[in-house]
């Protein structure tokens, strides 16, 4: 098995594993090695062939593996990159790496509307996140920020392309979650949007799950529209029996008093759904009565959401421990994290 | 006058068809190969000869070949890349245009070097004419039994067809034209797996340029020996270069690797000298390809003359070279504006990215925007601060090399010019005219630069 090490933490990992499942691994491991871990707005484990679109978990390979200890000439996408024995990432504890991903942040930026206060999506948003722990506290971007004409893309689904981050992520759900995919991306470069071919409805079964693969408020759920702000909500977990076989009914409630404003799937600590569900679970059950309530759910991001974990006081004081030997500059924000 | 390998015919009369070519010597080379050689001495030759990808990266082809993965019961595929839409740069046009059947025998002489039996041409859309030129000549070739089964009674079988595109900078890229071909969206792949090991519907490919492929021909006739006695270290071989710009004779040339700059810019075999006026800058080639001052294009940093090779033109790395690219060669006098001309590539690029990676993405269209800023004399002085850190942060970032093309041409002119930024944020009513400096040249001030 070969043996990577991230930030100078060392692990052993199966074949064919990436650089970024590496990480995470070691960060599932031990907390207080969570800031190994790269940032993803666009890999997703159980969605195959995504990632290395959005160029924000590049990492810098320092030692190629022991065979051939060469380093990479440039920094490489963690998520699409397999580990070789012996090899050396940096990450945190690179500061040109930590300036090309800063970089990278600012890209992301540029066009984003930056519309958080009227997005449902914050508080709970990837991109802010990204923004927090790699953004710079302004922009140098002077200019008119993109926009699209809206699209209408059914009754369930918001869709706000000028939010957009082209993650691909919804692409890939509807290809391989999904019986037939009807929406993609037109045209290219910075003009390029996710759309469907002549306007029509995005429907099917799972379809909904574009919405919680989503890095940014790009889909959201037009049930949950302007409902409340994901902070003022309660999370619990629940399940039920759903008919369609391929959904496994088990979601997080998004609660106030017992009114279910939003049903959604799992999502684990770095933000992934557990189980995909159906859109019967997660539009039309919108009452307690139809699930089973197993408890609160607790959520492990360093999120807006889980502000008000008094939990988290206890954490803070692992992950202030210090990393062996890196320089302070990649320390992750330590305020909220989860 | 010079030698000609690939051009040695370009003129003689029904060249194009297959019985002019015919009457030049040409399928000779499919003969020798099919009835004389095993496809691994091809490769050898290949090897020997030490040809370089002629599409723009220079990478060894016979080196290229050799890591096909040749798996059992697997079809390969050898793909030509026609896409040939570097600005600056249409040598393949010319070949194909005049001399289609070297390509066809070049492609059958390589498949059988590779042991693929179809073959494709991957051609941009704007060269749609010549598209039927080559269907015209895959017709003839085809009903004279050089393509089909049983290619001269060696029971190799090979065809080729031709694919137009539609007409994207970025199905250039070897992956992104193969995700083209293949009739999806031209987004490149992310490597590894590269297209030796997994390419044109997951099967192993080898992708040429055009003008590699047909060097093919004059290797396997006269041997990769005699090739590699043209040209310099590792830079063998004749090379086709398109030379436009502010030149007296523009015109597709085909030169020995090895001839000074000097002599390609100014002798009446080539360019013809400089347009009237003096010469400022130089892009050897292709749009993409860092932009040098022309004390730099004469002699590199350390006082040599500089050569026509891929060593000798890249010699100093970015810091005081450049490269010899795709051989889209075009020389600038001091009427043109650097500013002009590097917004009007960064307008390209971030025209035809893809949108796939974010800094390419985002990155080329606000260089597009600041650079428009500063040619139109609204530009401020931390304008040019920040272009430097937007290409910065582009190149190395993305997956595919067209961020780096993008930002390389962006940094080179921010290097070699930067008295002529700041020209255009302290003078903004000077500039405002286009062709500001047609009448009063810029004059630059004279720059020592570290070796």
């Amino acid at each position: 098995m070969p043996k990577v090490t991230i930030d100078n933490v060392e692990i052993e990992v199966p074949e064919g594993t990436t650089i970024l499942q590496a990480a995470r691994m070691i960060g599932e491991r031990d907390k207080a090695d969570r800031h190994v871990v790269p940032p993803a707005m666009c890999y997703y484990s159980s969605l195959k062939t995504s990632g290395g679109y959005c160029r924000t978990c590049i990492v810098k390979v320092s030692q190629g593996s022991t065979k051939d200890p060469r380093p990479m000439p440039k920094p490489v996408a963690s998520c699409r990159t397999t580990v070789m024995d012996g090899m050396v990432v940096q990450n945190t504890t690179s500061p040109e790496l930590l300036d090309a991903r800063k970089g990278v942040t600012e890209f992301l930026l540029i066009n984003h509307p930056l519309d958080c206060p009227i997005c449902d999506q914050a508080g709970e948003c990837h991109l802010q996140d990204l923004g927090y722990e790699h953004g710079a506290e302004g922009s140098r971007y002077e200019f008119e920020r993109r926009t699209f004409d809206p699209i209408d893309i059914g009754d369930t689904i918001k869709l706000h392309m000028t939010r957009c981050i082209l993650c691909y992520r919804c692409v890939k759900v509807a290809e391989q979650l999904t019986d037939g995919r009807v929406h993609g991306v037109i045209n290219r470069g910075d003009v390029s949007e996710i759309s469907t071919y002549i306007q029509q409805a995005v429907e099917n079964d799972f379809s909904g799950n574009m919405i919680d693969v989503c890095p940014v408020g790009a889909l959201t759920d037009k049930t949950f529209r302007f409902a409340s702000r994901v902070w003022y909500t309660k999370p619990v977990d629940a399940h039920r029996t759903c008919e369609n076989s391929k959904c496994t009914g088990k979601v997080v409630l998004w609660l106030k008093g017992n009114e279910v404003l939003r049903v959604t799937g799992r999502k684990d600590q770095w933000g992934e759904v557990e189980s995909f569900i159906c859109n019967t679970c997660r539009f039309d059950k919108k009452d307690v009565k139809h699930w089973t309530v197993e408890g609160p759910r607790h959520l492990d991001r360093h999120s807006v959401i889980s502000a008000n974990h008094y939990e988290l006081q206890q954490k803070q004081k692992l992950l202030t421990k210090a990393a062996p030997e890196s320089t302070p500059v990649g320390r992750p924000k330590e305020i909220g994290q989860g | 006058m010079a030698r000609k390998l690939l051009l040695e015919h370009d003129n003689k009369p029904g060249i194009q068809g297959l019985e002019g070519y015919r009457a030049n010597g040409g399928y000779r080379s499919v003969e020798k190969a099919l009835r004389t050689m095993s496809p691994e001495a091809v490769l050898e030759e290949v090897k020997k000869s030490g040809l370089r990808g002629r599409g723009g990266a220079g990478f060894p082809t016979g080196l290229k070949w050799s890591f096909m993965a040749k798996p059992p019961g697997v079809p390969r595929y050898l793909v030509v890349n026609a896409d040939e839409s570097e600005p600056g740069t249409f040598k393949d046009r010319y070949l194909m245009e005049r001399i289609p059947h070297i390509l066809i025998e070049g492609m059958i002489t390589s498949s059988f070097a590779l042991g693929a039996n179809v073959s494709y041409i991957y051609i941009r859309g704007e060269y749609f004419y010549i598209y039927r030129i080559l269907e015209r000549a895959i017709e003839e070739a085809r009903a004279a039994g050089w393509l089909g089964k049983n290619i001269l009674g060696s029971g190799f079988d090979h065809d080729v067809h031709v694919q137009v595109g539609a007409g994207a900078y970025i199905c250039g890229e070897e992956t992104a034209l193969l995700e083209s071909l293949e009739g999806k969206r031209g987004n490149p792949r992310i490597k590894p797996p590269f297209p030796a090991v997994k390419g044109l519907y997951g099967c192993p490919t080898v992708v040429n340029n055009v003008e590699t492929i047909a060097a093919v021909v004059p290797i396997v006739n006269d041997g990769g020996e005699e090739y590699a006695k043209i040209g310099i270290g590792k830079s063998t071989g004749t090379k086709l270069i398109s030379a436009g710009g502010n030149i007296n004779k523009p015109g597709v040339y085909e030169i020995d690797l090895g001839i000074t700059c000097e002599e390609f810019l100014n002798s009446d075999e080539w360019c013809g000298g400089v347009q009237g006026r003096a010469l400022k800058a130089v892009v050897p080639g292709g749009s993409s390809v860092p932009i040098i001052p022309a004390e730099l294009y004469f002699k590199t940093a350390a006082g040599e003359a500089r050569l026509m090779t891929y060593e000798s033109l890249s010699d100093g790395g970015f810091a005081t070279g450049s490269m010899l690219g795709s051989g889209g060669f075009y020389a600038y006098n001091d009427a043109q504006c650097i500013v002009r001309s590097t917004w009007n590539h960064t307008r390209f690029y971030a025209h035809e990215s893809c949108g796939q990676c974010s800094p390419c993405r985002e990155g080329t269209g606000w260089m597009e925007k600041v650079l428009h800023r500063i040619e139109n004399g609204e530009g401020r002085l931390e304008d040019i601060d920040l272009l430097w850190d937007i290409q910065r942060k582009i190149e190395g970032n993305t997956i595919c090399p067209l961020g780096d093309a993008a930002a390389w041409p962006v940094a080179s002119a921010i290097r070699h010019f930067r008295d002529e930024f700041e020209y255009h944020v302290y003078h903004p009513q000077k500039v405002k005219d286009p062709k500001h400096f047609e009448k009063t040249p810029f004059v630059r001030k004279p720059k020592t630069v570290a070796a």
